[in-house]
């Protein structure tokens, strides 16, 4: 029994460990020894607590407090007046933007009230580098169940009837990709888990791995003893130095304890998993992608069928499935499938991990059931739209999807009913869009990723991404025609319909659905030359307002076109011809006279 | 760590461990369980709150009653009590108990915490609790 009193916990996420966590714990305990208190209170580094936009992040337990954006100098405070006094650091804690007040338990923030944490359950909870938090929280207990009492047939059972469906965007059902899988005999087989994680705005996959590296472990230990697989691949993005390290050091420690090897927990049965470095190409998330980059090839996709499933990795049956999904499994084996499938909706169960990004208050990470609108997510978790500005649209399913208007609010999200909507859910980005955000200047940016991210292989992908790339630029400089918006969709068409892979084939998605929602908007950039959103530099323009304008002539002197005339003390003007709409007259007035739209 | 050979084995492990991770799981659920709250300001801690503190974390602990959170809070108002501990049931308004000595503190333990029975020693002022 320990004698600890107290846990404080310092997210050691990548978002905080960036803003200093690491100087946090080391003062803290620094702190904790001055004041004899350090065989009291126990430091704990763990993952991320998804309140990354206000992290670093402190929580004190047992009293669950939750301090927001702490500097390593106030370890002394916190030390001094929460450990040894029990008086909270009021100023650190997190004040409700609405109310204005103060709230000290998470459990009464917005911010985690609708949430459900199945993925994330251990995620800013343990300390992810020790393998006995994770097993004091059952960890490993699926993977003993499994191999003692159930056969490989009644694992499968199992996540089928959970109805878990793929976390990495096709939402295809896990049970019966593992039931395909199983059904192939080979000599090997292997089990790889998906951690290329490339959707700009995504870092649900790093998180758990950094967060929770163990149940990643023993998700694909599961899989392997349910499909026959005695090897298991982890392709991970080199980009994740962090991710690397805590899986790095799970999965020796689990090998260490029997947990991994040969004859995991006396039963005889075998499992290992080695790590792939990816250097980071989107297409290399395509399954066959991953698999060719895996064997030292090109990352380029293959058709499908063969399905990796019949002949992957080397030529044998190989299953594929994302982090997120494989964080589910020993979850679903330990409570059973009919406690997950109640969570969520008919055809979409459990939940669902969303990166919130963009015009947003609360960006971070967030878990909630399957259903949950979007409303719920933007405004109550969320907490609305920055700086008080309109809603405008939210952009899911990263490159592959589309947006989503005021309209879709009170969607219930699921996999079905994004993708009805013209939308989808893919790995889980949620970029959410104000007033300010001009659309076809957002299609231009997806279009950009994708033109740059294409393998090659095919020209429809290859040539179709530059092309409808280039005639968004046209568009957002005031050169396009309205005959470039018919060409816009028609090539989006042709696309869709004959590139090679997943990528190609959900590239022009943003195109699309912005076309379909924003008409307006790209007629405006086509017709009037204008950007109704004042993004596009382009087709903005600067004007004085003449009542405003008291004649100072600070713009007149900083402009460096000279296109800025008028005389002392009386209204200027600006000659749009010469204007090469630099912003510097703006930046300088004093008296708001000047304004762009 | 050593090799764990069986699935019994590794259950033995996590009813060792299993403390590591209790005090947090216990604050997940703060709401559900039973608080006390022991005033830690520093008339407090000179009339002995760190030791009643001490006592009831062990006592619980000996007794095996899990259900309880004890923290510790700041200041309540009650100098002239100390120490002072609040006791909130699930659900119900807290209940403040002045001049806490160890015999007290084993009183609300046996007939508050386990019975729900009120005992001497309340200070009866509209309290609010502190956060
Ligand atoms: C262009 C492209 C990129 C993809 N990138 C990823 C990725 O980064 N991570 C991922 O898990 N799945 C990605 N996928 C989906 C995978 O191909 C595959 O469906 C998934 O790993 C299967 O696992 P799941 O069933 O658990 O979702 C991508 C698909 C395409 C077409
Ligand atoms: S669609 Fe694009 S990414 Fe896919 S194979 Fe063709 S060129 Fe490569
Ligand atoms: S800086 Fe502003 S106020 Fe001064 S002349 Fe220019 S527009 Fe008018
Ligand atoms: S935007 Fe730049 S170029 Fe145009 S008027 Fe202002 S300072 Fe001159
Ligand atoms: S990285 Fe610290 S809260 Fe996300
Ligand atoms: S390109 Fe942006 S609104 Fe114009």
């Amino acid at each position: 029994m320990s004698n600890y009193k107290m846990h404080i916990l310092v997210c050691g996420g990548t978002g905080c460990k960036s803003a200093n966590s690491d100087k946090i714990v080391d003062n803290l305990n620094e702190q904790l020894k001055i004041n004899n208190m350090d065989q009291e209170v126990k430091v704990l580094k763990t993952g991320c607590f998804g309140f990354c936009e206000k992290g670093p992040v402190v929580k004190i337990e047992p009293d669950n407090t939750f301090y927001v954006q702490v500097q390593p100098e106030d370890a002394e405070e916190i030390v001094k007046e929460h450990i040894v006094k029990g008086r909270k650091v009021e100023r650190l804690l997190y004040e409700d933007p609405e109310t204005e007040e103060k709230v000290s338990n998470s459990k009464h923030m917005d911010f985690y009230k609708k949430q459900m944490r199945i993925a994330l359950r251990n995620c800013g909870f343990i300390d992810p580098s020790n393998i006995e938090e994770y097993i004091a929280r059952d960890g490993y207990h699926a993977l003993g169940k499994v191999l003692t009492e159930m056969t490989p047939k009644e694992v499968i059972n199992v996540v089928k009837e959970s109805g878990l469906r793929g976390r990495g965007g096709g939402g295809f059902p896990t049970g019966l990709k593992w039931e395909f899988a199983s059904r192939y005999e080979a000599d090997q087989k292997y089990v790889v888990c998906n951690a290329d994680e490339g959707d700009p705005g995504a870092f649900m996959d790093r998180s758990i791995l950094e967060g929770d590296p163990h149940s990643i472990v023993e998700a694909m230990s599961i899989c392997g003893y349910s499909i026959g697989a005695t090897k298991g691949k982890v392709y991970i993005r080199a980009e994740y130095p962090l991710a690397i390290k805590r899986l790095q050091k799970a999965i020796d420690d689990a090998r260490e304890a029997g947990l991994l090897g040969t004859d995991i927990m006396g039963t005889g049965f075998e499992f290992d998993i080695e790590l792939t470095y990816g250097a980071g190409a989107f297409v290399c998330g395509e399954e066959t992608a991953l698999i060719h980059s895996m064997e030292g090839l090109r990352g380029e996709p293959t058709t499908k069928p063969p399905f990796p499933a019949e002949s992957g990795y080397w030529g044998k049956p190989t299953n594929v499935n994302n982090v997120e999904t494989f964080a589910n499994i020993p979850v679903i084996i330990l409570k059973g499938a009919n406690w997950f499938n109640k969570i969520g909706t008919e055809k979409s169960k459990g939940t669902k991990v969303f990166a919130l990004a963009g015009k947003i208050n609360n960006v971070g990470l967030i878990e909630v059931p399957m259903g949950t609108t979007l409303r719920e997510v933007i405004y109550d978790i969320g907490g609305g739209i920055k700086n008080g500005k309109k809603f405008k649209a939210v952009q899911t399913g990263g490159p592959s999807g589309g947006c989503l208007t005021e309209k879709d609010l009170d969607t219930p999200i699921d996999f079905d009913n994004l993708i009805a909507k013209g939308s989808m859910m893919g790995s889980g980005g949620m970029i959410v869009m104000d007033e300010d955000n001009c659309m076809p200047a957002v299609a231009k940016f997806y279009l950009e990723f994708t033109e740059e991210e294409s393998c090659g292989k095919c020209t429809p992908c290859r040539i179709g991404t530059k092309r409808l790339a280039e005639l968004l630029e046209l568009i957002t400089t005031g050169k396009g025609t309205m005959e470039h918006l018919d060409e816009l969709k028609r090539l989006s068409r042709v696309i869709k319909d004959t590139a090679l892979c997943g990528l190609g084939q959900t590239a022009p998605n943003p195109v699309l659905s912005t076309l379909d929602i924003f008409w307006d908007e790209y007629v405006a950039h086509v017709k009037d030359k204008t950007c109704p959103a004042g993004n596009c530099k382009k087709l903005l323009k600067y004007y004085i307002q003449e009542d405003k304008c008291i004649g100072c002539t600070a713009c007149s002197r900083v402009c460096p076109a000279n296109a800025i005339s008028g005389t002392v003390k009386h209204p200027h003007t600006i000659d749009q011809e010469k204007c090469i709409k630099c912003g510097a007259c703006m930046d300088k007035c004093k008296f708001g006279a000047i304004i762009k739209k | 760590m050593a090799k764990i050979k069986s699935f019994e084995e590794l259950k033995k492990i996590k009813e060792k461990v299993q403390s590591n991770v209790e005090l947090r799981e216990k604050g997940e659920n703060i709401d559900k369980l039973v608080q006390v709250k022991v005033a830690m300001a520093t008339c407090g801690i000179a009339s002995g709150a760190r030791e009643v503190m001490n006592f009831i974390i062990d006592d619980l602990a000996k007794q095996g009653i899990k259900n309880v959170v004890v923290t510790q809070t700041g200041c309540m108002g009650y100098c002239y009590a100390e120490p002072t501990i609040e006791v909130t049931m699930p659900n119900s308004e807290p209940v403040v108990y002045g001049n806490v000595t160890i015999d007290r503190a084993k009183e609300v333990i046996e007939k508050h915490i386990k019975n729900g029975e009120l005992i001497d020693g309340i200070i009866p002022v509209t309290h609010k609790t502190i956060e």
